[in-house]
């Protein structure tokens, strides 16, 4: 049908040529240019482009691959830090605790040498008081002694010459004062 | 004689584009096979320009695997998407990746070729298709052809040719029926469909493209007066029809390799 109306479209005199029969040079030109095209996409274009996508492929898997090492190591210093941390927190801890004991110890140490220097102490200031009081009291005999005989003999208005007989009445009065005392 | 068309109108009388469009005259080795005219040039200049392209992105393929890099630039991911279209969407969609990649190069050789030789339609100065003469229709139908047969008899043996001719399933006297239907279809329309789908819509688009020019070139140079509003009309129903055009170059391209696939897979099932 379409030959026919390109027919009615010819000019008129002219041969009408027969677009479905085709001239040799046109099956010529076009198998040559569908063997050289066929051959260069066959073994040019096509093994190169393969190539390409294999190796981008490749690569991908290789970078997946290695991302998966990198986590996996990661993975491993975190537990690595984790438990590093876990052992300090256990030594610090332990540490604390020794310093606690020994912290008490010191001080009960120290408490007990308080308490012995203050046992001490007052040791020796119930002897040096001892001592004093009984100086004091050797003392106070002796004056006491000469003023009873003093204010004796000036009631009795006679002097006791015999220093032994006053020593003795002395002595005997104030054993008398400290057995009253003692009551 | 399209493109001349343009500027030749100066006889004051309408010409309406003929079929003589399609049979420019002979420039060189006239009287020889190896004549060439205006669309064998097209034709050439065509081969020319498909293997600079594809040779550059070969490149970039190559020297993306040499310097391991996986990320394309823009130009390079062009590529990968126009041969990912056929690879992809035609051979392993229909084939599988096995018998995809077996007929690849065929598949690719013949999209690129009929897509780049379909769009000189509409490219200035070309301005016709290199398929809109039947060479390469009729080349391409029959290397289609012999590559299904091939296909068939390769993985069937003869048996073949009685699968195809004797289909399984159908009682015996129905064969008096089917065997001429499937000959006819399978042998000799399927070539014949191919390489006329074709050659009809380039020639059809090239006609209608001219006869809306050299109308507008009437209308505006010629006719003159009121007469240059229908030159208007014209120029855009060309513009749109050149639109058109481009979206068939690439529809006729499609489906061409497409069906030349799914002849290859019709020829490779087990069961027909």
């Amino acid at each position: 049908m379409i030959s026919r109306i390109l027919a009615a479209a010819a000019p008129e005199g002219a041969e009408t040529p027969n677009p479905l029969l085709p001239a040799d040079y046109d099956i010529l030109w076009s198998s040559v240019v569908f063997v050289v095209l066929l051959v260069f996409f066959w073994f040019k274009v096509l093994p190169g482009f393969k190539r390409m996508l294999d190796e981008r492929a490749q690569a991908i898997e290789g970078r997946l691959a290695d991302a998966e090492a990198a986590q996996k190591a990661a993975e491993a210093r975190t537990a690595e830090v984790e438990a590093d941390k876990a052992q300090l927190r256990a030594e610090s801890s332990s540490i604390r605790e020794d310093a606690r004991a020994e912290g008490a110890a010191i001080l009960s140490e120290l408490k007990q040498q308080a308490a012995k220097d203050a046992e001490r102490l007052s040791d020796t200031t119930k002897a040096s008081l001892l001592a004093e009081r009984d100086s004091a009291a050797n003392a106070l005999r002796g004056e006491i002694g000469a003023l009873a005989i003093e204010l004796a003999s000036r009631i009795v208005g006679e002097k006791l010459d015999d220093d032994k007989v006053a020593n003795r009445v002395v002595d005997e009065f104030i054993a008398e004062l400290e057995g009253k005392k003692a009551k | 004689m399209s493109a001349l068309s343009l500027f030749r109108a100066e006889d004051g009388e309408f010409s309406p584009p003929s079929i003589f469009e399609f049979y420019p005259e002979i420039v060189a080795f006239a009287g020889t096979p190896f004549a060439i005219n205006r669309i064998m040039m097209i034709r050439l200049i065509v081969m020319v320009l498909l293997i600079v392209i594809f040779w550059l992105w070969t490149a970039k393929f190559n020297k993306a695997v040499k310097t391991g890099n996986v990320v394309p630039g823009r130009f390079q991911l062009l590529g990968e998407l126009a041969l990912n279209f056929v690879r992809k969407s035609i051979a392993h969609d229909q084939l599988g990746e096995k018998d995809g990649e077996r007929f690849l190069p065929l598949l690719t050789t013949i999209f690129f070729m009929v897509f780049g030789m379909n769009i000189t339609g509409v490219i200035p100065f070309a301005n016709i298709a290199g398929t809109s003469v039947i060479g390469i229709p009729l080349v391409l139908a029959g290397v289609a052809y012999v590559t299904f047969i091939y296909a068939g008899t390769r993985k069937h043996g003869l048996r073949f040719f009685k699968n195809s001719l004797f289909p399984s399933g159908v009682p015996k006297p129905f064969y008096i029926l089917v065997t001429p239907i499937e000959l006819l279809s399978t042998f000799i329309l399927r070539p014949v469909t191919l390489a006329l789908r074709l050659l009809m819509n380039m020639i059809a688009g090239h006609l209608l493209l001219v006869l809306c020019f050299s109308a507008t070139q009437f209308f505006f140079f010629q006719a003159g007066g009121l007469m240059s509003l229908f030159g208007v009309g014209t120029l855009l129903f060309g513009f749109a029809f050149t639109l058109f055009e481009i979206l068939v170059s690439v529809l006729q391209a499609y489906v061409f390799t497409l069906l030349t696939t799914v002849y290859i897979q019709l020829a490779l099932a087990d069961e027909h």
